[in-house]
């Protein structure tokens, strides 16, 4: 028996593809997806409890600071998971390279920019009183 | 690539309709809508932290009509993505690919979606609505 047949077909598909990184992404994608179903869970429960909340007592509960762990895990799951999703969703449909270059950058720096500031605010409340 | 001239595979209008290609399409369309969506999140955080005003501003937006027209396509766009979200990762397993297993956690998918879409804005106004 050769070597190549022991390897797992994950490791003969990995470094392949035109870009040579995609299994890095449908794997991204994928953990991402997997952190987000309980915190979806959560998010629904964190919602409805917002939903009925005054001012102080909606700052009071992202002030907790189990809730705001929670808070800052959603949205870097969530504006990744975005991010990964909108990428493929581009390399589909625009066909035409300046355009899907330009629309992939702002995506990303849209998300990353989202990511940060909802964590700033999060700390922001943790932090404060 | 740059478009060309070549002739096209048969595309959407050539095929019979099907539940699989139906979800399939929801579940990009709402991943799409669910990115905008992020939009609120962020809004609603940020408005949080500055203060009582801008945080009054932004829930008057959400309890407008159009404004709750939008949390209600929201909320059904995420019980439906979470859950053919899971669909999708157990085919990733390699689970389920049986053409009557694709159906039937399909029409689970529709069933589970618009039963927690219920219960949801159930408890949104059997605890007063939004105000």
């Amino acid at each position: 028996m050769s070597a190549a047949d022991l390897q797992t077909p994950l490791k003969r598909v990995r470094g392949l593809g035109s870009a040579k990184s995609g299994t890095h992404h449908f794997i991204v994608q994928r953990v991402t997806a997997l952190a987000l179903i309980p915190l979806v869970a959560w998010i629904i429960w964190l919602g409805l409890a917002l939903m009925h909340a005054d001012y102080a007592h909606a700052r009071a509960l992202v002030h907790q600071p189990l809730n705001a762990l929670l808070l800052i895990a959603f949205v870097i799951a969530m504006f990744w998971h975005a991010q990964l999703g909108l990428q493929v969703v581009v390399e589909d449909y625009v066909h035409t390279r300046w355009l899907e270059v330009t629309t992939q950058l702002a995506i990303k720096f849209l998300c990353v920019l989202g990511a940060l500031a909802s964590v700033l605010a999060v700390v922001r409340i943790a932090f404060g009183n | 690539m740059p478009q060309s001239a070549r002739p096209l595979s048969p595309h959407l209008q050539i095929y019979k309709w099907q539940l699989t290609m139906t979800l399939s399409i929801l579940h990009r369309a709402t991943g799409i809508a669910l990115a905008v969506g992020t939009l609120l999140v962020l809004a609603l955080l940020i408005a949080l932290a500055a203060g009582p005003d801008a945080y009054g501003a932004v829930r008057d937006c959400c309890a407008s009509p159009l404004g709750l027209l939008m949390l209600f396509g929201w909320s059904w766009a995420l019980c439906f993505h979470l859950f053919n979200g899971i669909r999708h990762l157990l085919w990733d397993t390699g689970w389920g690919f049986e053409i009557p297993r694709a159906y039937a956690t399909g029409w689970s998918v529709v069933v589970l979606s618009l039963a927690l879409t219920a219960v949801i804005w159930t408890c949104v106004f059997t605890r007063g609505g939004i105000s």
